[in-house]
């Protein structure tokens, strides 16, 4: 990945005189090439990451195994399209092994979700069956360890 | 009781880094940009090593020269990256850090009175460790007009008949600078025709930028057999806690700087050894995401000194960066203090590197890109204050 583009997932609110002081770059050349990844649609868009148990501490995040009988002619496509429209879903993948599709749902509280499962996604037609499992800890997320090394000890000056 | 010190000890001044270190110890919310280590902790996957080595209850002593593995993991390293070839069990010597493998290399190779030239601005340790090892130092003065690098016909110079040892730090601790090979070279060639040994200490050697090529004054014709090439995995690999360094000589010097290393020390530690077999095997990666985040920053703050004033060369390697503050007016210890007492942040003087630092401070890069930010925000604000004032 190039190195601007690395930046920007670190830190997309950088301002763009930093990042070209950074990359050893003229700014124009930097406006120029985030404009180009803005229009090609690399970048999809810029996003404040979140911390929910922060902001709300009964807040839950659900990853829901789905399994799906797949349509002559739509596969999994269509289906999972349908699933992924819904606001409560947070991620939806197709996934290999013992079940087809992970769906990362997020809402206010358990109860909240256990509906969404039970109304929503176990009533559509093509589900088989779905298993539910709520997130009780984050280790990491996005790249980024939310727990980890104790506060740095280095000495104030050192050869 | 000072009258029971040993002469040569007692003469040693205090390092210039120590004093300025106990004023910075005293303050708040100080930014130091004095810190001669990697921000980064070890990566993970070294640190794992060491953990599995624990475990396993490896907890004893090695072989003095370091385990068996290590030196064939170090030199198939040094071949690899360094095209040196080096035989593991008789030409490598695992030390307690680089500063270890220097003394006693020196210690095996001195004999009172002969003299041990180095570049300076200078690693803080050459000096006395010459001067512990009962030579004689003979600093040579590097330029900033010409990158810091080291002149052959300055090193020339200052050859006597009592010259032995030739001391060479590239990349720099202070200044950044790298040697190409073409000036390598020219160095090599005094070295030959002068007899001189020559330890060659490249411990940022995988910190170099813009692609700049690292070349060992080894790997060049006629000096495998006069240069004991010294290395470790303190910055490259984030390892400066291990205490990991190494000795890549030919035999007799290596049995020489054995007697010293098997009686002073015995060993490395064993679980740092093995993390270090680790880092040399599959480290690489690490490094290069290492190497990268000091690039973007090097970058950074050479763009915020020259903007607010300071000249400061781009350097291709290590992660210090030496711009001139003549500019202000102030010497290089005031300036550090007043920026230090004014603005909370820290850098090193930099004739604590010896004489010809005079004119120039030391800011090290291994610190976050935010730190750098504010310290950069702060210093610009200094230098305004200044120029004000003189105006």
């Amino acid at each position: 990945m190039e190195p601007l583009l690395r930046l920007l997932q670190q830190d997309a609110v950088a301002s763009r005189e930093d990042l070209a002081r950074q990359l050893n770059l003229p700014l124009e050349e930097v406006n120029r090439r985030i404009t180009e990844l803005e229009k090609s649609g690399v970048i999809r868009g810029y996003q404040a990451i979140v911390d929910r148990e922060r902001l709300d501490k009964t807040n839950v995040t659900a990853f829901i195994e789905v399994r799906i009988t797949p349509e002559r002619g739509g596969g999994f496509d269509r289906i999972a399209e349908r699933i992924a429209k819904f606001d409560q879903v947070a991620g939806c993948y197709l996934i290999s092994g013992g079940y087809d599709l992970l769906v990362v749902v997020e809402g206010a509280s358990l109860r909240e979700v256990a509906s969404f499962v039970s109304e929503k996604l176990s009533t559509l037609e093509p589900v088989i069956s779905t298993a539910t499992h709520f997130r009780l800890k984050t280790y990491k997320e996005n790249g980024a360890l939310l727990v980890g090394d104790t506060a740095e000890e280095r000495l104030a000056v050192s050869p | 009781m000072d009258d029971k010190i040993a002469a040569h000890v007692r003469d040693i001044p205090r390092s210039g880094i120590r004093d300025f270190f106990e004023i910075v110890q005293s303050m708040h919310d100080v930014i130091s940009l004095g810190i001669g280590e990697p921000d980064f902790a070890t990566p993970w996957h070294i640190r794992e090593a060491a953990l599995f080595s624990l475990e396993k209850g490896r907890t004893g002593y090695t072989s003095n020269l370091g385990l068996p593995k290590l030196r064939e993991a170090i030199a198939s390293y040094v071949a690899r990256h360094f095209g040196i070839m080096y035989h593991a069990p008789s030409e490598v010597l695992v030390s307690v850090g680089v500063s270890e493998a220097i003394d006693i290399a020196l210690r095996a190779l001195v004999n009172p009175g002969d003299e041990v030239l180095y570049h300076e601005p200078c690693y803080v340790s050459y000096s006395p460790s010459v001067i512990l090892a009962h030579g004689t130092p003979v600093a040579v003065p590097v330029h900033e007009k010409d990158d810091f690098r080291l002149r052959a016909d300055e090193l020339e110079k200052r050859i006597t008949p009592k010259s032995k040892v030739l001391l060479l730090n590239f990349p720099t601790n202070p200044t950044g600078a790298t040697m190409p090979r073409e000036a390598l070279q020219e160095i090599a060639e005094v070295c030959i025709k002068h007899d001189l040994i020559v330890l060659s200490d490249e411990i940022y050697a995988e910190l170099t930028y813009d692609g700049a090529e690292h070349v060992s004054i080894a790997s060049l014709p006629g000096m495998r057999e006069r240069t004991v090439f010294l290395h470790g995995l303190s910055k490259g690999w984030a390892m400066t806690g291990f205490r990991i360094g190494y000795a890549c000589a030919p035999r007799p010097l290596i049995e020489a700087m054995m007697k010293i290393h098997q009686y002073a020390i015995l060993c490395a530690p064993i679980m740092a050894q093995d993390a270090a077999i680790e880092a040399l095997e599959h480290g690489e990666p690490a490094v290069a995401h290492m190497r990268e985040k000091y690039e973007l920053r090097r970058n950074f703050i050479t763009s915020a000194l020259n903007e607010m004033g300071l000249r400061c060369h781009l350097p291709k390697g290590a992660f210090y960066v030496f711009p001139e503050v003549r500019s202000t007016g102030l010497s290089s210890r005031d300036f550090a203090m007043r920026l230090l007492e004014g603005e909370k942040v820290a850098v090193v003087p930099g004739p604590a590197f010896g004489p010809s630092g005079e004119g120039f401070v030391r800011c090290s890069y291994a610190t976050s890109l935010e730190q750098i930010k504010i310290a950069m925000e702060r210093m610009a604000e200094f230098v305004r204050r200044i120029s004000r004032k003189a105006a």
